[in-house]
C-alpha cells in the first residue's frame, strides 16, 4: 500500500468544527438541571483553620449548599499517590477540602453550589474562614536547612526525597580535571497557562451507582481510577470525558481535588454540578514549575572538553507531592544531556514549601537540565577562551557512539541509551541555517553604533515516547467508515490527524472516511495520557497496528468472498480487488457488513467477528528526539529590553507524520521557552501571597515580540517503534530559555554580564548594567 | 428568548439587538457581560472566556463593526448593536470567510481556544486592512493570547487571506 498520508501537510481533521465555533469544551457541557460550584480558597499560605461560617452564603437565594471538608467525611481524606516512588520519604496529597490546615494560597477550603456560577461566588465571598497563620516556608532554597519553618504542621523536615545521579570515577576525574569551575544558577519556569482554564462537570446516574465527569484533562484514564478509588466504586461505573480540551501543557495531567469534590457536591445535591476554573484561580490553584537552585561545579580538560558535574539541586515542590517525583526525576534523568561526561554525581532534593504544588510544565524537569548544561558549555567556552560551538564539538556524544548509554537509569529501573541523536550534525545544520560567520561581522558593526546584538546556541536531546503503552481499536462499519477509537487524549496537538492519517493509509480510503473518537474512558478500555511527549509514538504505533490487521482480515474474507487467493488481492480505494484485469470486487463495507453477522449465517471457518482489532504498543525503550538551537536577540541598554530577531531549530523527531503539525508543535514550544527566558515570573511576597495574579502582572508571549522560527527536520528513524517516530510535543520548549539567555549574555559581552538565571526581565538587565557601572 | 438563570430580586433590562444577522429581543441581568448572554442565552458557545478580565482576547466579537472583548462590556451595553460572533463568520450557505479557510490551510490554530477571538480580531482587522504587513498583523493581535501556536501561522494565514480578500488568492 502506498503511504499516501504518512508524512504528508495533511489539514486538520478537528478544524472543520473549531473554525466555526462548533467545538465543544468544558464550559460548553450543559445538563439538564445542572448547579454551578464556587469554591472557598485559602488566602494564607499556611494557617491552621479555626472556624468556618457558612450560614450568611446560605442564605444567598439560589444557593443550595456550602460544603467543608467535615460535609464530605472519610471521603475527604487525602488522594492516593498517582506515581509512587520508593524514594518519597513524605509525600503530603491534597484532600478535597482543606481540613484542619491550609497549605498554601488559593487551597480549597469550602464549596458553594448555587444555581449560576455569578451567584455561586457571590455567595463563596461571604463563607468567614478564620484561621491562626502559622509560619510559612516561602523560600525553597532555605527549605532544607535546619531551623527552617515547617511547610506542614505534622511533618518533621521539609525534604520530600533526595534523588541521585551518579556515574564514572568522580574523584578521580575531578583530580585529574585542568579546571573545575563552579556555577551557581537559578530557573524558574512559571505556570501552564493554557487559554482554556481546568473545569469539571459531575453527573451520577438516577440511581446514583453511575458517574460521569466531564473533564479538562490530559490524562481521563489516571482520573477514572482516581476517583473510582477514592470514592469506591468499580472502575465501570465512572466515566471520564475529556471533550475538547483548550490546551494542556502539563499541569492538566494532574488529579485535582476539584476531581473529587465536584462529584461528591453532585452526589450530595441530586443534581449534575459544573465548575469552572476562573483565571485567578488558574494562577493561584493550578499547578506550576517554579524554581531551581543548582549549585554544582564543572570538571573540564585542558582541550576544553566537558568530562564531569557534581553538586546539588534544590527543587520547590510546593506543598504538595500529588504526582510524586515525576518533575524532579525528569530533571536528573536528563543528565548528562547531549555532553559525553565521564562521571557525575549529583543530588536532587525535593523541597516542600507552602505554595501551590509543582508537576511538570511543557518540557518538565528537561528545560532546567538543558538550561544548566548549556549555560555550563557557554561559561567553559568564556573560561578557556573557546568558541561556544567549539565546546561543544569537542564534549557532545558522537553520532558513531549510538545507541548510547548515559550511564543512568530510566523510570523503570534499566538503563537509558539514547538512539538515533546526531548531536553534531544539529548543531551544524543550526549553524550553516543561521550563518553564524554573517552574524559575527553585524554584530561588530552594530557595537560600532551603539546597537547590541547577541547570538545563543542550545542543543537539547529529550526522551520521548514514554511507557508503558497506548492502544488503539480499528473498525470498519458496513458502510465502509473507519472508526479509530483510542485512549489517547488531544489538547491541540491534532491527534485525530495523524491517526486518520496512518489508519487512511494502511486501509486504503480517503482521510474523510476514517473517524477518530478518544479521551472517553467509555469508548475504550484503557490509557496512560497525553504527557512527555508519548503520543505520536505510542497512540499512533498502536493504530499502525490495529490498522494492519484488519487490513490482514479484510483480505482474508476477501478471499473467501471473491474465491480468490489473499495473494491476488490488492486493498485500494476503500476496494478490495482481484489483481490482474479482474473487476472483481468488494467495498470495506460490504467485508465489514459479512463479518457484522448475519442471523443464521454461520462465520467463515477461521475469521472472528467483526472487520476489527485493538492492539497495543507497549513502548519498552525509550525514543530520543534531538535538535540544535540558535538564536538572535538585540539588547536595548537603555531600557533593558530585548528583541527576539531570528530563531533557527535543528530538529529530529524522527519520521514526520504530518509535518505541519510538527513544526506546530515545535514552534509553539519554542514561544513557551522564549517566555520563560523574558516574562513568565509568579511572583509571591515573603508571607507566600501570589502577586502575579492576572495578566497584566503574570505576562505571557503575545504576537509582536515573537520571531518567526525557522526549522530544519532531519529524520533519523527510530528503530523502537513500527512507525519510526520520535515525540515533539516539547522539544521546541526545552533548549530555548537557555538560548535565548546565551543570546543576551553575549550581545552583553563587552559589559561582561553573567547571566545565570532565568526569566530576565527589563528591570534585571538594567540593574546588572548599573552594576558594572 | 429567556435567560434561564434570572438572579433573584435584581431588575432585569429589556434589550434589543442583532446577533449574526438574527434580532433578539431579550431581558437581561444588569451585571451579565456580553460574553456570558451570547455564551449562556443565545447558547452561542463559539465565543470563549480565557481570563474574564480583559487580556486574552478570547471573547472577541465584532460590534458595529469593531472588535469589542465580550467579557468586558455588559450585554445592557449592547441594546441596539449589531454583533458578529465566530458562528457568524461565515458566509450564508456556510461558505467559509477566507480568514477561516486560512487558519485551516496554515494550521493557524491546534487547541482551537483562542481562535474564535483571533478570528474575529483579524475578520475586523482585514475588513480596513487588506494589504497589512506582517508587522501590522502581528499589531492587530498583540491583545490576544495564544498559548499553542506561538502566533507564526496566525500571522501567515492573515496574510494569506488579506491576498484572497484583494482577489489575489
Ligand atoms: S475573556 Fe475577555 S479578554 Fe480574556
Ligand atoms: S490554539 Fe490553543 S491557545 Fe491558540
Amino acid at each position: 500500500m502506498g503511504a499516501r498520508y504518512f508524512g504528508a501537510a495533511v489539514q486538520r481533521k478537528e478544524d472543520d468544527r473549531l473554525v466555526v465555533g462548533r467545538g465543544r469544551y468544558l464550559d460548553d457541557v450543559a445538563l439538564p438541571g445542572m448547579l454551578h460550584a464556587a469554591y472557598v480558597r485559602a488566602s494564607d499560605a499556611h494557617a491552621r483553620i479555626t472556624n468556618i461560617d457558612s450560614s450568611a452564603a446560605l442564605g444567598v437565594p439560589g444557593v443550595i449548599a456550602v460544603f467543608t471538608a467535615r460535609d464530605f467525611g472519610a471521603e475527604n481524606r487525602p488522594t492516593a499517590q498517582m506515581a509512587p516512588s520508593p524514594l518519597l520519604q513524605q509525600a503530603p496529597t491534597w484532600s478535597p477540602l482543606a481540613d484542619k490546615h491550609v497549605c498554601y494560597v488559593g487551597e480549597p477550603v469550602a464549596m458553594v453550589v448555587a444555581e449560576t456560577r455569578a451567584l455561586a461566588e457571590d455567595a463563596a465571598a461571604l463563607v468567614i474562614v478564620e484561621t491562626d497563620p502559622l509560619p510559612a516556608v516561602t523560600d525553597y532554597k532555605s527549605a532544607l536547612d535546619p531551623g527552617a519553618p515547617l511547610a506542614h504542621a505534622d511533618l518533621k523536615s521539609n525534604l520530600a526525597a533526595s534523588m541521585q545521579a551518579r556515574f564514572g570515577d568522580v574523584a578521580g576525574v575531578f583530580a585529574r580535571a585542568a579546571r573545575v569551575i563552579p556555577v551557581t544558577l537559578e530557573m524558574h519556569r512559571g505556570g501552564c497557562h493554557a487559554m482554556e482554564c481546568r473545569g469539571v462537570v459531575a453527573a451520577w446516574s438516577p440511581a446514583g451507582d453511575e458517574l460521569t465527569v466531564y473533564s479538562s484533562t490530559q490524562s481521563p484514564y489516571p482520573v477514572r481510577k482516581g476517583i473510582a478509588r477514592h470514592l469506591g466504586l468499580d472502575e465501570h461505573c465512572v466515566r471520564v470525558i475529556a471533550p475538547d480540551v483548550g490546551g494542556g501543557f502539563g499541569p492538566k495531567a494532574v488529579f485535582y481535588p476539584e476531581e473529587l469534590s465536584v462529584p461528591l457536591a453532585a452526589q450530595r445535591v441530586g443534581r449534575p454540578v459544573k465548575w469552572i476554573e476562573d483565571r485567578r484561580e488558574h494562577i493561584l490553584a493550578t499547578t506550576q514549575q517554579r524554581d531551581q537552585l543548582w549549585t554544582v561545579e564543572v570538571a573540564v580538560a585542558a582541550d576544553g572538553r566537558l568530562l564531569g558535574l557534581r553538586g546539588r539541586i534544590v527543587h520547590d515542590n510546593g506543598a504538595y507531592v500529588p504526582y510524586g517525583l515525576i518533575l524532579p526525576g525528569t530533571t536528573v534523568q536528563s543528565l548528562p544531556g547531549p555532553y559525553a561526561l565521564e562521571a557525575l554525581d549529583v543530588t536532587l532534593d525535593v523541597a516542600l514549601t507552602n505554595f501551590v504544588p509543582t508537576t511538570p510544565v511543557r518540557g518538565a524537569g528537561r528545560p532546567n537540565a538543558a538550561f544548566a548544561l548549556e549555560r555550563i558549555a557557554d561559561i567553559v567556552a568564556r573560561d578557556v577562551g573557546l568558541d561556544p560551538a567549539e565546546i561543544r564539538r569537542r564534549s557532545f556524544v558522537k553520532a558513531a557512539q549510538m545507541p548510547y548509554p548515559t550511564g543512568l537509569n530510566g523510570r523503570d529501573g534499566t538503563p537509558i541509551a539514547y538512539d538515533g541523536c546526531d548531536f553534531h550534525q544539529s548543531l551544524e545544520l543550526a549553524l550553516a541555517r543561521f550563518d553564524a560567520g554573517d552574524f559575527r561581522r553585524r554584530q561588530t558593526a552594530a557595537r560600532a553604533e551603539g546597537r547590541y546584538l547577541g547570538m545563543g546556541i542550545a542543543t537539547y536531546v529529550e526522551d520521548t515516547g514514554l511507557a508503558p503503552f497506548e492502544g488503539a481499536t480499528v473498525r470498519v462499519d458496513s458502510n465502509g467508515r473507519v472508526i479509530v477509537e483510542t485512549g489517547a487524549a488531544s489538547q491541540g496537538q491534532g491527534h485525530a490527524t495523524i491517526f486518520a492519517q496512518i489508519a487512511a493509509d494502511q486501509l486504503g480510503v480517503d482521510i474523510a472516511d476514517v473517524t477518530v473518537k478518544s479521551a472517553d474512558t467509555g469508548v475504550f478500555p484503557l490509557g496512560i495520557g497525553t504527557i512527555a511527549s508519548r503520543v505520536a509514538v505510542t497512540g499512533g504505533s498502536s493504530v499502525l497496528m490495529a490498522a494492519r490487521n484488519v487490513r490482514a482480515k479484510a483480505l482474508k474474507i476477501a478471499a473467501v468472498m471473491l474465491e480468490a487467493a489473499e495473494s491476488e488481492l490488492t486493498l485500494e480505494d476503500g476496494h478490495v480487488q482481484v489483481a490482474g484485469g479482474s473487476n472483481k470486487k468488494l467495498p470495506l463495507g460490504a467485508l465489514a457488513a459479512r463479518l457484522e453477522g448475519i442471523p443464521g449465517l454461520p462465520m467463515p471457518p477461521g475469521i472472528t467477528p467483526g472487520l476489527s482489532d485493538t492492539a497495543y504498543f507497549e513502548a519498552r525503550q525509550t525514543t530520543f528526539a534531538c535538535g540544535s538551537n540558535v538564536a538572535e536577540v538585540e539588547v536595548d541598554i537603555e531600557t533593558g529590553g530585548v528583541k527576539v530577531h531570528r530563531y533557527v531549530v535543528a530538529h529530529d523527531c524522527g519520521l514526520l507524520i504530518n509535518p505541519m503539525l510538527v513544526d506546530g508543535q515545535i514552534r509553539g514550544g519554542v514561544v513557551h521557552g522564549i517566555g520563560n527566558a523574558l516574562f513568565e515570573r509568579m511572583i509571591y511576597d515573603e508571607g507566600g501571597q501570589p502577586l502575579t495574579t492576572n495578566y497584566g502582572e503574570y505576562l505571557l508571549p503575545t504576537a509582536p515580540e515573537m520571531p518567526n522560527i525557522e526549522i530544519v527536520h532531519t529524520q533519523t528513524p527510530s528503530e523502537r517503534n513500527p512507525l519510526g517516530v520520535k515525540g515533539a510535543g516539547e522539544g521546541g520548549t526545552i533548549p530555548a530559555t537557555a538560548c535565548i539567555i546565551a543570546a543576551i549574555e553575549d550581545a552583553l559581552a563587552p559589559f561582561g554580564i553573567a547571566l545565570r538565571e532565568h526569566p530576565v526581565s527589563p528591570q534585571r538587565l538594567i540593574e546588572l548594567l548599573a552594576d558594572k557601572g | 428568548m429567556h435567560d434561564p438563570t434570572p438572579e433573584a430580586g435584581k431588575a432585569r433590562h429589556a434589550i434589543s439587538l442583532t446577533v449574526n444577522g438574527t434580532a433578539h429581543a431579550v431581558d437581561v441581568d444588569p451585571r451579565q457581560h456580553l460574553g456570558d448572554f451570547l455564551r449562556q442565552t443565545l447558547q452561542l458557545t463559539g465565543t470563549h472566556l480565557g481570563c474574564e478580565h480583559g487580556v486574552c482576547g478570547a471573547c472577541t466579537v465584532i460590534v458595529d463593526g469593531a472588535p469589542v472583548r465580550a467579557c468586558l462590556i455588559l450585554a445592557v451595553q449592547a441594546d441596539g448593536a449589531s454583533v458578529t460572533t465566530v458562528e457568524g463568520l461565515a458566509g450564508k450557505e456556510g461558505a467559509l470567510h477566507p480568514i477561516q479557510s486560512a487558519f485551516r490551510a496554515h494550521h493557524g490554530l491546534q487547541c482551537g481556544f483562542c481562535t474564535p477571538g483571533m478570528l474575529t480580531t483579524l475578520a475586523a482587522f482585514l475588513a480596513d486592512n487588506t494589504s497589512p504587513t506582517e508587522a501590522e498583523v502581528r499589531e492587530a493581535i498583540s491583545g490576544n493570547l495564544c498559548r499553542c501556536t506561538g502566533y507564526q501561522t496566525i500571522v501567515e494565514a492573515a496574510l494569506s487571506a488579506a491576498q484572497t480578500l484583494r482577489g489575489e488568492g
